[in-house]
């Protein structure tokens, strides 16, 4: 009797193990791609040649040269950067000010706020386009970052994260004379501080990523993100896959070290939302 | 005297309040309510380029007469309708086998099948075009192992493009909504499941009327969100098929964007089309808060 059932768990055990192990296979198998493929020429790619080959130095040659990849990278990290900083510092401070100083009037306002969570982007990007047309922000990288600056969600989410903030440690500090922006400064930033890791990685991976709006915004060659070069490497009529590949590992590094650095706040910034 | 000072206090704490949320209500005004109407208003608006004049309802009357519009409509609706329940399905399985704390290796494969979440939508769309191209690695596999004889057409035949969608966007996802299920689960009460054990539930029986139920406001939550995204899709039909082929992956937001910045612009009737979208949210969002509601 007992062997039979742990014989049976084993079976059960097993068929865990084996479906576990291809669904992580398929997950992996496109990086695995990505890696092999740089190192191959675009026939052999598109032949599905699944080994490693010779091509790597010269597809990384041939993708320096079609690509001026420092000045790329540099438009990518500065809208990333400065729209992380940003974003924020404005999100922070205004789910902070929801929570911590409630009134009738701000409450309705953030019921706006959180319904326009469910206004898709498409619905603002002819005005928008428009607006930034009318003064003259096409072609330039604020167009990209400042629509991007007021998140509903990332208010949403300092919000939520507030409500675990003690407010003692407020009450401690007016007794000690602090002021509101100082309170809020000196003592809400750094005990936060695994929210702001987290709300960090969600609009670095969204402004990194970003594909429709540049797209739409940015025409000159030399304004261009590296979402969008290597979208417009791989549209060619023939695209060159070994350097694409080269791309799109490039693109994807940054991304694939902050997961790994940051793994656990990585983790609980997707999480952040259901709690 | 103390109820002066209380409402000097209050009145502080008002303005302190306003100075915190402020630049996001300004930021937010300029960047998201004023856009929702202007669009709003120009989708009464009627024309090509600048030159516009009001046309009350005619682009409503123009959507029910244009065949690409209700092919981009069907198409996204079927992109739902399939890949949403079975990547909710696919999600609720792999967590629940991830749930059992004795799994050997249990934090590698969490790590695997969240991997390609990392990804950005551009990249992975790249990737699978060269993996799906016709001689490609993936039809090089199924035809190795004899599942089919022929070469599939992955990017060139209807039926098959909106499959490779599919499947793309569920290999981005699943691992996403899979975290969700995870914490939910590891956040039950264990005691339950072993008295369900002691009891001779089944596995199936102790997920179907146990682990889900228990899990409601998550899989609504993660339903309503990949509702939104599937209702946006974009960035991958752009890349692995442009729309095609013969517009069978052309979802809403690509025909907005051609709409707007591929044909002659015709910014009235692609807003009225952006307010479809914004309409089968709307309506989507709310029957799945009743429907989760009902069955509590």
């Amino acid at each position: 009797m007992m062997k039979k059932l742990s014989l049976k768990l084993n079976f059960a055990d097993f068929f865990t193990y084996v479906f576990l192990t291809f669904m992580a296979f398929l997950s992996i198998f496109p990086f695995i791609w990505m890696v092999i493929g740089a190192t191959n020429n675009t026939t052999d790619i598109a032949k599905g040649k699944a080994s490693f080959g010779d091509q790597f130095l010269i597809n990384v040659a041939k993708f320096f040269e079609q690509v001026d990849v420092p000045l790329i990278f540099w438009n990518s990290s500065k809208i990333t950067i400065i729209s992380c900083f940003f974003t924020l510092g404005i999100a922070s401070m205004a789910g902070y000010g929801f929570e911590v100083f409630r009134s009738k009037p701000r409450e309705r306002l953030y019921t706006i706020v959180l319904l326009t969570l469910m206004i898709p982007f498409a619905a603002l990007m002819i005005p928008l386009f428009i607006s930034i047309a009318k003064v003259g922000l096409i072609n330039t990288h604020a167009a990209i970052i400042l629509p991007g600056l007021a998140s509903a969600f990332i208010i949403f989410y300092f919000r939520q994260s507030t409500k675990a903030f003690p407010g003692e440690l407020r009450d401690a500090a007016k007794v000690d004379g602090l002021k509101e922006w100082q309170i809020f400064i000196y003592i809400y930033l750094p005990v936060m501080k695994s929210t702001y890791a987290a709300a960090f990685i969600i609009v670095f991976m969204a402004s990194w990523n970003n594909y429709l709006w540049p797209l739409i915004v940015l025409q000159s060659n030399e304004l261009k993100t590296i979402t969008l070069v290597i979208s417009s490497l791989a549209s060619a009529y023939y695209p060159d896959y070994g350097v694409v590949m080269v791309g799109t590992i490039m693109a994807t590094l940054p991304t694939l070290a902050i997961f790994f650095i940051m793994q656990r706040q990585f983790v609980q910034g997707m999480l952040g939302a259901v709690k | 005297m103390s109820s002066q000072r209380a409402e000097h206090l209050g009145r502080y704490k008002n303005i302190t309040g306003w100075m915190f949320v402020s630049p996001a209500l300004v930021l937010m005004g300029i960047f998201m309510i004023y856009p929702i109407l202007w669009s709003l208003w120009m989708s009464f608006q009627t024309g090509k380029g600048i030159r516009t004049k009001f046309g009350g309802f005619d682009n409503i009357v123009r959507l029910a007469n244009d065949p690409i519009f209700v092919k981009a409509l069907v198409n996204t609706m079927t992109f739902l309708a399939i890949q949403v329940p079975i990547m909710i399905f696919l999600a609720l399985i792999m967590a629940s086998l991830l749930n059992k704390s004795n799994l050997w290796a249990r934090g590698w494969f969490r790590t695997a099948i969240f991997l390609p979440c990392v990804t950005s939508l551009v990249a992975y769309s790249i990737l699978f075009k060269s993996m799906f191209a016709i001689d490609g690695v993936v039809n090089q596999t199924l035809m190795f192992i004899g599942i089919v004889d022929d070469p599939i057409g992955w990017l060139t035949d209807p039926f098959w493009a909106k499959t490779l969608i599919i499947i793309s966007i569920t290999w981005r996802w699943t691992g996403y909504n899979m975290i969700f299920y995870l914490s939910a689960m590891q956040n039950i009460d264990s005691s339950i499941y072993e008295a369900a054990r002691i009891d001779g539930i089944s596995a199936w029986r102790r997920l179907v009327s146990l682990t889900i139920p228990m899990m409601k406001p998550v899989i609504l939550f993660t339903t309503v969100t990949s509702t939104i995204g599937t209702l946006q899709l974009f960035d991958e039909v752009n890349i692995l098929t442009l729309g095609g082929p013969s517009d069978s992956t052309l979802t809403l937001s690509l025909y907005i964007f051609n709409l707007t910045f591929k044909f002659m612009p015709s910014y009235g009737y692609a807003a009225t089309v952006s307010y479809v979208i914004v309409f089968i949210v709307v309506i989507l969002a709310y029957l799945q808060f009743r429907v989760s509601r009902d069955r509590k």
